[in-house]
C-alpha cells in the first residue's frame, strides 16, 4: 500500500483551542491525583449500589464504541474491498488509538486496586467465565494493534526528517545538557535508518495486524454487552436480554461509521479542508442498513419477551428507551435519501442523531436502566464529570497535535476530481 | 471488479460471526436442568423469630475479623466522642448487620444481612482475576484482596448487593462475610456470629442439617412462620438460609427466581467462545478475504494509475 496518500497538516500547534483543551486536561488530571490520594469516594458519587458510574459508562462502554471508527472503516476497506475509502483510515485509526488508550487509562483510574492488574497475565488467575476478563484482554491487545497500525505514519515521518528541529535545539543549547551534538545526531541518524529498514517489513505483515484489529473489537464489543447479562435482577427488562452481545456489536459498527463521518466533517471544517463527500456518502449508505438490523432485533426481542407494553408505558424507563430508539431510527430514515447523503450538513446531522442514539443505548444499559433497588441513587459529581471531560479534552488535544506532526489526513490533490463531480 | 463476490463473502462471514451471537441467547433461554444444590456445604440458618436484636453478632464479627478484613469501627454523625460503632448498612467496614424492620406498629422483625454464600455465586462467576472463589468442599465464598483489581463487577453482579467497597480509602478493598474462614472457623470450627448468639437465632452447620432443622421448625410451629425457607431455592440455592415471621420482601430480601443469573450469562458466553473456535475461524476467514482483496486492490489501483495518470480513483 502506498504511503503518499497522506499528508501532514501544516498549521500552528499552539492555537486558542489548544490552550482551552490543555486547561481542561490539567484540571481533569489534577482531580485524578486527588482520587489516588484520598480514594474514589473523595471525588465521585459512586456507591455500593452504583459501583459503576460515568467513568465506566462513558469512558469505557461508550468511548470505545465511539472509538470504533477505525474498526468500521477497516472492515469496509479490507473486507468489503472498497479500497477507495483508504484515505480515511489513518485519521480513524488515530482516533481509535486515543479512544482505546484513554479508555484503558480511565479504567486504571476507576478500578480500586490497579496495581493488581498484572493478574490478567497470570494464567492461574484467569477466569474465562467472566466477560470482563475477555473485554480486558481484548482491549489491551487491540490498543497494541492500533499502535502498530499507526506506526507507518510515524515511520514515514522519521524517514523524511532531516532533524532540523533537533539540530536547532542542539545548536542553541550546545553542550548545556552534557549532550555531544555529533554523537546525538549520529544516534538520530541510526533511528532514521532503522525506520527505513522497518517500514517495508512492517508493510508485509501489516495486513495480518489489521485483520486482528477487526477480530478483536468484534469480540470485545459484544462482550461489553455480555457484561450486563449477569445483572438480571437489576437491569430493566427493556434492556436485559440475551441479545445484549449482538446488539452491542451492531451498535458499535453504526456508531463507528457515523463517527468516521463526523470526524471527517468536523476536521474538514476545523482545518479548513474540502469535504470528502464521495467517501462520506459511501459510508453513510451503510449505516441505515446496520441500524435497521439493530432496530429489528430490538423490536423482535421485545415482542418475543412480551415487553412491548413496558416500552410504550411512557414512564421514566420507556421515555429513555423511546428517545434512544427514536434518535437511531430518525437518523437512519433520513439517510435513506441519496440527496441528503451528498450534503455535508445532512451527513453531519444524521451522524449526530445516530451517534447520540447509539450512545444513549449504552447509557441506558449501563446506568439509566440499572436499578439496584433499596433507594440507591446516582448522579455523577462535578469532579467525576471533570475527570471525564479532562480525558476527552486530552483525546482531542492529542489528535489536533498529532495530525500536525505526522501524515494522518488524506492528501488533498485528489479533491479537484471530487469537487468537479 | 469482484465487488459482488466479495459482498457475498462479507455476508457469509457476518453470518458466521452473528450465528454464535444469535444462537447463544436462544440456547440459554431453552435452559438446562439446574444441577441440584450441594447440601454438604457449610452455611448458617438465621431464624428472625428468635433474634432479639442484641447485635452481639455484629460486634463479634468486627472483633474477630477486624484485622483480617481490614474493618474499622464506624462513627455516626451525631457521635462527637467517636465512641459508637453505628453502621447504617453493610459497608466497607461491616460484614454483617442487624436491622429492625417495622411492618405495623405492632408487627416487627429483626433481620440479619451478610453474604448468602450462593451455591452458584454471581460474584465468583464475574470476577476477572479469580479474587472471588468458592471453596469446593466447604462452599465458602471467599475474597482475596491480593489479587482483586477493585473493578467492582462483583457488586454489579450480586443480586443481594452484598459485596461492599471501601470508597474512602486510597488502598481500598471489597468487604463481605467469608464465614470466618480464616479466623473463628479455623480456630473454633464455628463462625463468630453463630458462636456468640445468645438466643440461638444463628445456627451454623452443613446445609442439609440446616434445611432439616428449618423444615422441622416450620412443621412444629406453622403459625409462627411464613411458610418458606428463604435461600432453599433462590438463585439456585444459598447456604445462608432464613426463617421469618414477616414477608421476606419486607425484610429487604428480594423475590428471586430459582435460576442462578450466572447460569444464564455463562451459557451465552460459552456458546460464543466455546473452545475459542469462533474467534479463530473469524480471524482466519477475515485474513483470507483481506489478503485476496488487497492483492486485487493494488493490481486495480496500478491499472487505474496507468490509465488516468494518478488521479483519484
Ligand atoms: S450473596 Fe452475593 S457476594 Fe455472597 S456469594 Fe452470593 S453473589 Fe457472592
Ligand atoms: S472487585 Fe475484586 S473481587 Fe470484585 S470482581 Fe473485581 S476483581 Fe473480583
Ligand atoms: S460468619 Fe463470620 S464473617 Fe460472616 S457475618 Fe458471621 S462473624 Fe461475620
Amino acid at each position: 500500500m502506498s504511503h503518499d496518500e497522506y499528508q501532514i497538516h501544516k498549521a500552528k500547534i499552539l492555537t486558542p483551542s489548544f490552550w482551552v483543551l490543555l486547561t481542561l486536561t490539567v484540571i481533569g488530571f489534577a482531580l485524578i491525583g486527588v482520587r489516588f490520594i484520598w480514594g474514589i469516594g473523595a471525588v465521585s458519587n459512586l456507591s455500593d449500589g452504583y459501583p459503576w458510574g460515568i467513568w465506566i459508562t462513558y469512558d469505557v462502554a461508550t468511548g470505545t464504541a465511539i472509538a470504533c471508527g477505525g474498526y468500521a472503516v477497516a472492515i469496509l476497506i479490507y473486507i468489503r474491498n472498497k479500497m477507495h475509502y483508504h484515505p480515511l483510515i489513518r485519521s480513524a485509526v488515530l482516533t481509535s488509538l486515543f479512544g482505546y488508550g484513554l479508555a484503558g487509562f480511565s479504567v486504571m483510574v476507576d478500578v480500586g486496586r490497579p496495581w493488581n492488574a498484572y493478574n490478567f497475565f497470570v494464567p492461574s488467575q484467569w477466569q474465562a467465565n467472566s466477560a470482563m476478563f475477555e473485554v480486558a484482554l481484548c482491549v489491551m491487545a487491540y490498543t497494541t494493534v492500533l499502535a502498530i497500525e499507526f506506526l507507518p505514519a510515524v515511520l514515514t515521518r522519521l524517514q523524511e526528517t532531516n532533524w532540523s528541529r533537533a539540530r536547532a535545539f542542539l545548536e542553541k543549547y550546545h553542550g548545556r545538557f552534557g549532550l555531544d551534538t555529533p554523537v546525538v545526531l549520529e544516534k538520530l541518524e541510526k533511528l532514521r535508518q532503522r525506520a527505513v529498514w522497518l517500514q517495508p517489513k512492517l508493510d508485509k505483515v501489516l495486513i495480518f495486524v489489521i485483520v486482528l484489529g477487526i477480530t478483536l473489537p468484534t469480540m470485545h464489543q459484544s462482550s461489553l454487552g455480555s457484561l450486563l447479562l449477569i445483572a438480571s435482577t437489576k437491569l430493566h427488562p427493556l434492556w436485559h436480554t440475551g441479545f445484549l452481545p449482538l446488539l452491542f456489536l451492531i451498535n458499535c459498527m453504526f456508531i463507528g461509521y457515523s463517527i468516521a463521518i463526523l470526524e471527517s466533517v468536523i476536521s474538514s471544517f476545523g482545518f479548513k479542508r474540502p469535504f470528502e463527500i464521495e467517501q462520506l456518502s459511501g459510508l453513510a449508505s451503510i449505516t441505515p442498513y446496520l441500524t435497521t438490523i439493530w432496530l429489528c432485533v430490538v423490536v423482535g426481542d421485545l415482542i418475543w419477551r412480551g415487553q412491548v407494553g413496558n416500552a410504550l408505558r411512557f414512564d421514566f424507563y420507556s421515555a429513555f428507551f423511546l428517545l434512544e430508539f427514536g434518535l437511531v431510527a430518525s437518523g437512519s430514515l433520513l439517510l435513506f435519501s441519496k440527496k441528503r447523503r451528498q450534503s455535508p450538513r445532512w451527513l453531519f446531522i444524521t451522524a449526530v442523531l445516530i451517534v447520540l442514539g447509539g450512545a444513549l443505548y449504552r447509557f441506558n444499559v449501563y446506568l439509566i436502566g440499572f436499578n439496584p433497588g433499596q433507594g440507591w441513587r446516582y448522579f455523577p459529581s462535578l469532579a467525576e464529570l471533570l475527570i471525564t471531560v479532562g480525558i476527552v479534552a486530552f483525546e482531542i488535544l492529542g489528535y489536533q497535535v498529532l495530525v500536525k506532526l505526522f501524515p494522518v489526513l488524506p492528501r488533498l490533490h485528489g479533491h479537484e476530481v471530487v469537487e468537479k463531480a | 471488479m469482484s465487488t459482488k463476490s466479495s459482498r457475498r463473502e462479507f455476508l457469509k462471514l457476518a453470518g458466521l460471526a452473528g450465528a454464535g451471537l444469535v444462537t447463544a441467547p436462544a440456547m440459554a433461554l431453552a435452559g438446562h436442568p439446574v444441577a441440584g444444590a450441594n447440601d454438604e456445604e457449610l452455611g448458617m440458618l438465621y431464624d428472625a423469630t428468635k433474634c432479639v436484636g442484641c447485635k452481639a453478632c455484629m460486634s463479634a464479627c468486627k472483633r474477630v475479623n477486624g484485622d483480617y478484613g481490614s474493618l474499622a469501627y464506624e462513627q455516626a454523625k451525631f457521635d462527637p466522642d467517636k465512641l459508637w460503632d453505628a453502621p447504617q448498612d453493610l459497608t466497607g467496614s461491616t460484614r454483617t448487620l442487624i436491622k429492625l424492620v417495622k411492618d405495623t406498629p405492632k408487627e416487627w422483625s429483626y433481620v440479619k444481612y451478610s453474604c448468602m454464600h450462593c451455591q452458584k455465586p454471581s460474584c465468583v462467576s464475574v470476577c476477572p482475576v479469580s479474587a472471588m472463589t468458592k471453596d469446593k468442599i466447604t462452599g465458602i465464598v471467599d475474597y482475596n484482596k491480593n489479587t482483586c483489581i477493585g473493578c467492582r463487577y462483583c457488586q454489579i453482579a450480586c443480586a443481594f448487593n452484598i459485596p461492599k467497597f471501601q470508597w474512602e480509602k486510597a488502598i481500598p478493598q471489597i468487604v463481605k462475610c467469608d464465614l470466618c474462614k480464616n479466623t473463628n472457623l479455623k480456630q473454633k470450627g464455628i463462625s463468630a456470629c453463630a458462636e456468640v448468639c445468645p438466643t440461638g437465632a444463628i445456627m451454623f452447620g452443613k446445609r442439609k442439617d440446616l434445611l432439616a432443622e428449618a423444615k422441622k421448625r416450620l412443621a412444629e410451629h406453622p403459625k409462627q412462620y411464613v411458610n418458606h425457607i428463604y435461600g432453599e431455592h433462590e438463585l439456585g440455592g444459598t447456604n445462608h438460609l432464613y426463617l421469618a415471621a414477616l414477608q421476606f420482601k419486607k425484610l429487604g430480601l428480594p423475590e428471586l427466581k430459582s435460576e442462578a443469573p450466572a447460569e444464564f450469562s455463562e451459557k451465552i458466553q460459552h456458546t460464543i467462545y466455546k473452545g475459542f473456535i469462533a474467534p479463530v475461524a473469524l480471524y482466519s476467514t477475515l485474513c483470507f478475504i483481506a489478503v485476496r482483496n488487497m492483492k486485487k486492490g493494488s493490481a486495480h489501483t496500478d491499472e487505474q494509475k496507468k490509465n488516468s495518470d494518478g488521479g483519484d480513483q
